[in-house]
């Protein structure tokens, strides 16, 4: 808490010295020059160093287990991730982007109610859809069992315990991260220009291919980065699976042999993954940077469909939500209510309220720390030197692309490491910053969330022009006036959505909370994970259920306020 | 700047948030705390050891080797004053990083016996869990089911074996036993044969249930999985065979713990210990059916008279193939186990 207001106030202090410089750089150079930096890179440093911590061990490379990773799973684990990958991002961006299109350009039987239902799946955490899928679809579910009644034992069915049924998986909780931001960028950057383009005679297709596609496509390449990266960090999912990722080898290194330091080398390749899938998301975007200088225009314009065509888009939305959402969810009500009237019950109900609490505890206060920094980070790149904030902001983005568990010792040998400095100047950390404190849990949270975060606000940030901010400047205003009257009304929608998305994935966060909670602070994901460890699925049911009821509200917020008509 | 309403309201919601932030760590009173890599049931005989001693536990939940590491990490700071986990490897790991004190105790050393605990008294293991071979009685008889584990590499078996994958710590301690009985290059060999033959399955539950319906023949399991079946249909149609009784005796697994090195309360972490290994016997492992530990503490009556109680168990050291492990997960990378 403390590190983030004092970031802001530094930020804050700086504005007078330096008001008078004259402009210079290519940029809006002035007031707040340093103190921006300075911010940017305090939040970089800050998110770096616990990976640091761990990356060292780098620098003394372990050969002999390279050597035998590579002889044995490696090949496998690269060639494995890099299609999971592959697969989740084509499939999140064809079905995210695909829909967006549908309700923004379309009118169908329920278009409207589509719009924001399809953002219903972002509420339910990818471990829960795993097991849920598996014991559904799976070799011993419902499903199966009926088939071979019907066809006999050896009747062929997909196989569902492979690559296709992760990928398939992951792709239906993931999709609405793409969806979100791709109708976003429809109706805050498209709808004006697509007016324009038609009004100056283009058809309707030419419109949307040549104005509609590249306002849309840097949305698009964000939403799959943050999907990749989720997916390159997930352990629980791809294990029920039965998918060897580069991931699940940093695990088994790490939990099986005790190697750490080999872990953690393993794990650079993680990073590495990430860097690669960084740098597509960058040539996706291309060069260009779409601002929006007008007021929106009356957006596009929705075609109503009719007949087989209408009947088309109407089931396409039935089957999704059925796939992604309904289905699973019905499933989960149906086994709570097997779980409550049986003997065993649902072990510990009676914390509930505890749980609840603290997983909202958790989630405003990471939701606080990441849209602060991100806000701070993202006004950063207008005002500070461009070439140090850039490179803040990608570091701390990086976070992202750590699996939680790595995050988490990480940030406990910083904070030993911290104290021990402090330690030999004779002074002591308080009881509150030590490792199984509240606070540094949060810091965990916020290493690993900034990424969504940032990438919402940016985005936002990036729809305000730079003649805007120049007008704000010229007539005076600070930096930090501007940001305050200027930038942050400006981007309302884009930091409800970093909100949502930040505090959606900040509930449904497991391993960093399962390794550095406090005592007696349980938390709803914990509970699932303690039933769904041993295996004990149904009664996991109604934990699971309660994840996705309180991630529904948030989720339905947002949903509500991009229905509106103006931002 | 000035004091609007709304900036009142912020500044009162940072400092209620920062508050909270603090109240809630820990603090140093006498209370006991246990990290806690086994979650089933624990809840209970916590609260039971709390009444019948009167010491307060607070404990603390997860995953064993995270739960280890994060001893580790803390060093001389940590608050744990006992580690509680569900497999021998990782009792003998942290055992090997320093993270145990040894205890000398006639109570544990009467209560639990010798191959279930660490020569140097790091550690004692509290419920025993045994990995072995079911099968589906319509497909096989109990005769044409495998005897061993051995026998399930050879190619009769092919496509026929539903196994756990090898990310699974009862997997990998059952492999580290066979390296302790046959060396490395026949334990390759074996578990080569698994490769070929099994069909790998995430969880043991999934495995009963595809012996269940016939997916497979026989499987590789803990049995208290089979026996919470049993205990929602008693005729779950998956039937039990201890494995290798005519030689060393089938694999058994401890859920155990010791005293952290760097405990505040090392005499009142040993009572728990103790506690554990008498008292605390039937509360601690009758709900997950396990076999205790303490050979004078009867197992509970499903088990009991589903399974039995007297089968030949293997008796190598539980720290053996606890620090066998990671040779376990090596040779399993290189059978292409996975």
């Amino acid at each position: 808490m403390t590190t983030t207001l004092h970031r802001e106030d530094t930020a804050s202090d700086e504005p007078a010295p330096t008001r008078e410089r004259p402009s210079v750089s290519r940029r809006f150079v002035g007031g707040g020059r340093t103190g921006w930096t300075l911010a940017a890179l305090v939040a970089a440093v800050l998110v770096a160093v616990p990976v640091l911590m761990l990356a060292a061990s780098i620098l003394t490379p372990s050969g002999d287990v390279w050597a035998q990773q590579w002889r044995t799973r490696l090949p496998g684990e690269l060639r494995n991730t890099a299609v999971l990958l592959v697969g989740v991002a084509v499939g999140t961006v064809v079905l995210g982007a695909g829909m967006a299109w549908l309700v923004s350009a379309y009118r169908f039987p329920g278009s409207k109610q589509f719009g924001w239902m399809l953002i219903l799946p972002l509420a339910m955490p990818s471990y829960i859809l795993g097991f849920l899928t598996l014991s559904t679809v799976g070799r011993t579910g419902p499903v199966q069992d009926w088939w071979r009644e019907q066809f006999g034992r050896d009747a062929w069915f997909p196989d569902v315990e492979s690559l296709g049924g992760a990928i398939i998986t992951f792709t239906l909780v993931m999709y609405p991260y793409v969806y979100l931001l791709a109708r976003a960028a429809l109706r805050d950057q498209a709808s004006g220009a697509y007016q324009a383009a038609r009004t100056l005679g283009a058809t309707r297709a030419e419109a949307s291919r040549r104005i509609v596609l590249p306002l849309v496509r840097p949305a698009v390449a964000a939403g799959a980065a943050i999907v990749i990266m989720e997916t390159l960090t997930d352990f629980a999912t791809v294990t029920y699976f039965g998918v060897d990722t580069v991931s699940v080898g940093v695990f088994q290194i790490w939990r099986g042999t005790y190697d750490r330091d080999a872990a953690s080398e393993i794990a650079t390749l993680v990073l590495a993954f990430a860097l690669l899938a960084i740098g597509l998301e960058r040539v996706a975007r291309g060069r260009a940077r779409f601002a929006q200088s007008t007021a929106a225009g009356a957006g596009i314009e929705p075609i109503r469909l009719r007949g087989g065509r209408a009947v088309l888009a109407t089931g396409t939305c039935v089957l999704l939500l059925l796939a992604a959402f309904v289905g699973p969810v019905l499933r989960l009500v149906l086994w709570a209510i097997q779980e409550q009237r049986s003997v065993r019950g649902t072990p510990q109900i009676d914390q509930f309220g505890d749980y609840l609490a603290n997983s909202l505890q958790l989630v405003v206060f990471t939701v606080v720390v990441c849209i602060t920094v991100a806000v701070v980070l993202a006004n950063a790149q207008r005002f500070g030197r461009p070439r140090l904030t850039r490179f803040s902001t990608r570091v701390t983005a990086m976070g992202y692309a750590v699996p939680g568990p790595v995050v988490a010792i990480g940030v406990i040998l910083a904070v030993v490491g911290f104290d021990e400095l402090l330690g030999r100047v004779g002074l002591e950390l308080p009881g509150a910053v030590r490792t199984g404190s509240l606070l540094i849990l949060v810091y965990a949270y916020a290493v690993r969330f900034l990424a969504p975060g940032l990438t919402a606000v940016e985005s936002g940030i990036g729809q305000v022009s730079d003649e805007v901010t120049a007008s704000a400047r010229t007539l005076g205003a600070t930096t930090l006036e501007t940001a305050r009257r200027v930038h942050l009304p400006l981007t309302r929608s884009a930091l409800l959505a970093a909100t949502v998305l930040v505090g959606v994935d900040a509930l449904k966060e497991l391993p960093i909370v399962l390794l550095l909670r406090p005592f007696g602070f349980d938390t709803l994901p914990v509970w699932v994970y303690l039933l769904a460890s041993e295996s004990r699925f149904q009664q996991a049911a109604l934990p699971s259920l309660s994840i996705i009821a309180v991630a529904l509200l948030p989720v339905a917020l947002l949903a509500r306020r991009l229905d509106r008509n103006e931002p | 700047m000035q004091l609007t309403p709304r900036r009142i309201a912020a500044l009162g919601l940072t400092a209620g948030l920062c508050m909270t932030a603090v109240g809630c760590s820990g603090g140093d009173d006498d209370t006991l705390r246990v990290y806690s890599g086994r979650h089933y049931g624990i809840e209970d005989a916590f609260a039971q050891f709390t009444d019948d001693t009167g010491i307060e536990v607070e404990f603390l939940t997860g995953n064993d080797a995270e739960l280890r590491e994060r001893i580790q990490a803390e060093g001389d700071d940590t608050d744990a004053d006992a580690y509680i986990t569900v497999d021998a490897g990782n009792l003998a790991a942290a055992a090997e990083q320093g993270l145990f004190q040894p205890v000398d105790s006639p109570i544990l050393d009467a209560a639990i016996p010798a191959e279930l605990s660490d020569p140097e008294g790091r550690w004692f293991g509290f419920a025993v869990r045994v990995r072995t071979i079911v099968y589906n009685p319509d497909l096989l008889s109990a005769d044409e089911a495998p005897d061993t584990y051995e026998e399930l590499a050879d190619p009769e078996w092919k496509g026929r074996v539903c196994m756990r994958v090898p990310d699974n710590v009862y997997q990998q301690s059952l492999v580290a036993s066979l390296i302790s009985a046959h060396g490395e290059e026949d334990a390759l060999r074996i578990v080569t044969g698994w490769a070929d033959n099994a069909e790998l399955i995430g969880n043991d539950v999934l495995i009963l249930e595809s012996v269940a319906d016939g997916l497979c023949e026989v499987g590789l399991t803990n049995h208290y999985y089979l026996a919470r079946e049993y205990e929602e249909n008693p005729d779950f149609p998956v039937a039990l065979k201890w494995a290798n009784q005519a030689d060393r005796g089938v694999h058994v697994n401890v859920s155990g713990g010791g005293v952290t090195a760097a405990s505040d309360q090392p005499e009142q972490a040993q009572q728990f210990l103790e506690w554990l290994a008498t008292d605390g016997q039937d509360i601690l492992v009758a709900a997950n059916h396990e076999y205790p530990a303490n050979a004078d503490v009867a197992a509970e009556p499903l088990i009991a008279d589903r399974f039995g109680t007297e089968f030949v168990r293997d008796e190598l050291n539980a720290s053996v193939f606890g620090s066998l492990n990671p040779d376990a997960v090596r040779l399993m990378d290189e059978a292409g186990y996975r």
